[in-house]
């Protein structure tokens, strides 16, 4: 023994650190740069959202859900509209479901947008990450013009939509996706995606194998990252989304080990060109009269049930497990994120690894505070 | 050599040693005016590089930048500056005290000592020293003292892991930074930044960038490394936002943040116009600048900005484009890369030396 004893060092990383993405905590013990454990400490955004839907009618509890996960409200919007709709059997017109399935897939590409953005803001490459948000200003615009809101979009209604497609959308849409798929994405690819640097700091770093994934119920992305095809859009299909023709990116390590830092992160950059054209295809066949939404009684009531449902949002399996005792209200509502089960993993994998790299790899799960307190 | 120093005294010596003045108070006059000026102008400089690169960073990521103050929002940084002096200054409790207070000083000072020997042009260099380039290699390590006493002092871990870092890689790259210098020395056979640039010529042919393949290796190489010492992405691990929160400053505000911030800047001109004089021919328009008169010699000041300006334009793209490496990485590529590298270019620079007879890959193109 040297005559200078060492201790670890605890650092408290959060709940205002630039990049814990929201209010996220963690407990470092580390010894120099050098990290020795990272244990996560949750709850600063609790808001209690699934108490709340015991309190406020069926349809009143939607704009509740644009708050489980602010960065792809619409897609909560939809898990939740597909939970009531299957328990309390309500049918929805075929034009809603075309335009439920643009908004979703829109909201998906701007979520992964702020995904992988974050992501390179953290790793210092602060360009990138505004390139990212441009691109994500058009986003904004569009939705403004679907539903009036920029964040929480509250567009999914039980049985339908809020609104009809405004004029001009439809050739807006059409040219941001094309612009996204046949010119963002490589301009962004040369730029960053293939830089060494970039390379050198997410290959090999953070690997989750497919076994760990599965053990970990990751599921999104993250879980395709691992070299697992699996999807709930093509596999346990929802909405209309089996009439689409698109591919399940998955992880190839292509610089390093499959299921690494660098999987995840591109994962998403190609799930945004799939997602292009499902927008696409949506708006190739989207009827043009029609119903947008399913009239329902002024006091909606469903019969008493129970339900669990998930469906796909861009950080994972969105689960609604919704009882129903046949009042105006729900009786119990428990949501499952797919941004809590990407947390859990993150105290396994950061075992020995840098704190440079603790950062890549709570980027590269895409963790999104609100989700995980709800 | 003559410097702007000598030339002062020469004009005020007869003057008041006439009243009895003391030579060491003459002399200390001669050198506080363009030392004052010196300082001035670096600071003057480093405030518009703040704006440079706000502005250059919105072209970059498609914002406007500073547009309310003064024409273009020209005015930005001034209005900045009196901002921060106008601020609380904040000293943490557990904070130890001296060491906080002394810390930014030491920083900013390194960064104005280095200037004091820039050849700008012409005669305007504040004390032509004989052991130029040793002594801004050397000043410039103080950077290392006092980004970690302010590290320490803050009794901030993030702040501490922050001046730990700039220890480890300002010291690291202070080695190929002297090495791919000393090969240009090599050359030269001076360490005097004046002479250095008199040594070349005013067209490119004639600059030490193009003397032999292994300068060209020994200017990249010094230029990255450059980056690391002034802690700019893709290096800039001391203060790395998104890890360190801010690293070694994370706790000073108001005017102390300011010297950090200004020093960091001041260094970003140093680096590029250390660059323009050792590599790339300084100033040097082919006149002798101790005989031309001044309009010649505010060409030649025009000259080496025009070598620096571009130089300082890089340094602010590269860190708007580039993510930032991990320190190991960081680490690695200095001892593994650029010391084997920069230490063959000096070798391989001294064997040119001795098979050419010390001409450069132009000389015959020289002699036209």
């Amino acid at each position: 023994m040297s005559k200078y004893s060492t201790q670890e060092m605890v650092l408290n990383m959060g709940p205002h650190h630039p990049s814990t993405h929201g209010v996220l905590r963690f407990i470092l013990q580390t010894d120099g740069e050098m990290m020795v454990k990272a244990t996560p400490d949750i709850g600063f955004l609790h808001r209690g959202i699934e108490k709340i839907a015991e309190r406020v009618t069926w349809q009143g509890f939607m704009p509740y859900t644009d708050r489980i996960d602010y960065v792809a409200s619409v897609n909560c919007n939809l898990g939740y509209a597909v939970a009531v709709e299957r328990l309390a059997g309500v049918a929805v017109p075929e034009k809603a479901e075309y335009l439920r399935v643009i908004a979703a897939e829109l909201s998906r590409i701007a979520s992964h947008f702020i995904g992988f953005g974050a992501l390179l803001l953290d790793l210092g490459a602060v360009t990138p990450f505004v390139h990212a948000l441009r691109e994500r200003e058009t986003f904004n615009d569009l939705i403004e013009m679907l539903c009036g809101a920029r964040l929480t979009h509250n567009y999914v209604r039980i049985g339908g939509v809020a609104q009809d497609l405004p004029p001009g959308f439809a050739e807006k849409c059409r040219a941001f996706v094309d612009h996204l798929e046949y010119e963002f994405v490589e301009e962004f690819n040369e730029l960053i995606s293939f830089n060494t640097i970039l390379i050198n700091r997410l290959a090999n770093v953070g690997v989750i194998s497919a076994e760990t994934a599965n053990d970990y119920t990751l599921t999104g992305p993250n879980l395709r990252a691992s070299g697992v095809a699996f999807d709930l859009r093509k596999d346990e299909s929802y909405s209309i989304y089996d009439r689409f023709d698109f591919d399940i990116p998955v992880g190839r390590g292509k610089y390093g080990t499959l299921g690494d830092s660098y999987d995840r992160y591109f994962i998403r950059i190609e799930e945004v060109v799939q997602s292009c054209r499902i927008i696409r295809q949506a708006l190739d066949r989207l009827p043009q009269d029609g119903e947008i939404r399913t009239k329902l009684p002024k006091l909606f009531t469903v019969p008493a049930g129970e339900i669990y449902v998930r469906t796909e949002c861009p950080r994972g399996e969105l689960g609604f497990y919704v009882i129903s005792d046949g009042k105006k209200n729900p009786f119990r509502i428990k949501i499952r994120t797919g941004s809590f089960s990407s947390m859990t993993i993150i105290e396994h994998i950061s075992q020995g690894v840098m704190v440079a790299d603790l950062v890549a790899i709570i980027g590269s799960l895409d963790v999104v505070a609100p989700e995980i307190d709800r | 050599m003559y410097s702007a120093a000598d030339q002062i005294y020469k004009n005020i010596e007869p003057a008041l040693s006439g009243y009895g003045v003391p030579d060491m108070v003459i002399t200390l006059l001669a050198y506080a005016v363009p030392c004052g000026a010196v300082i001035g102008i670096v600071s003057m400089i480093a405030g518009m590089l703040t704006y440079l690169e706000r502005k250059i960073s919105a072209d970059i990521q498609n914002r406007v930048g500073p547009n309310r103050v003064g024409p273009w929002g020209l005015l930005q940084f001034p209005v900045d500056g009196v901002k921060l002096l106008l601020k609380e200054d904040i000293i943490p409790d557990a904070a130890d005290k001296k060491l906080f207070k002394l810390a930014p000083y030491l920083v900013y000072s390194s960064t104005v000592l280095a200037s004091l020997v820039i050849p700008f042009g012409g005669s305007f260099v504040v004390a032509d020293l004989n052991i130029g380039l040793i002594f801004i290699i050397v000043v410039s390590s103080l950077l290392v003292v006092g980004f970690l006493m302010s590290g320490w002092a803050s009794n901030n871990k993030w702040a501490l892991l922050g001046g730990i870092r700039s220890a480890a890689q300002i010291i690291s790259y202070e080695i190929p930074t002297a090495l791919s210098l000393l090969t240009v020395v090599l050359i030269a056979g001076t360490f005097s930044l004046q002479e250095i640039v008199m040594a070349q010529g005013p067209w490119p042919w004639q600059w030490f960038l193009f003397h032999n393949p292994f300068t060209v290796v020994a200017f990249i190489i010094f230029f990255i490394s450059g980056l690391a010492e002034m802690n700019r992405t893709p290096f800039d691990f001391p203060e790395a936002e998104s890890e360190l929160v801010s690293g070694y400053n994370v706790e000073y505000s108001g005017m102390r943040f300011a010297l950090f911030f200004a020093a960091e800047f001041s260094s970003i001109f140093i680096t590029a116009a250390l660059a323009a004089a050792v590599f790339l021919g300084g100033g040097n328009i082919g006149r002798d600048p101790y005989a031309s008169g001044l309009g010649w010699q505010l060409v030649m000041v025009a000259v080496f900005f025009a070598k620096a300006a571009p130089l300082c334009l890089l340094t602010i793209w590269v860190r708007w484009t580039l993510p930032r490496l991990r320190i190991d990485q960081m680490m690695a590529m200095c001892w593994k890369y650029f010391v084997p590298i920069s230490f063959a270019c000096l070798v391989l620079t001294a064997a040119w030396m001795l098979l050419f007879d010390g001409n450069g890959i132009f000389w015959r193109m020289a002699k036209l």
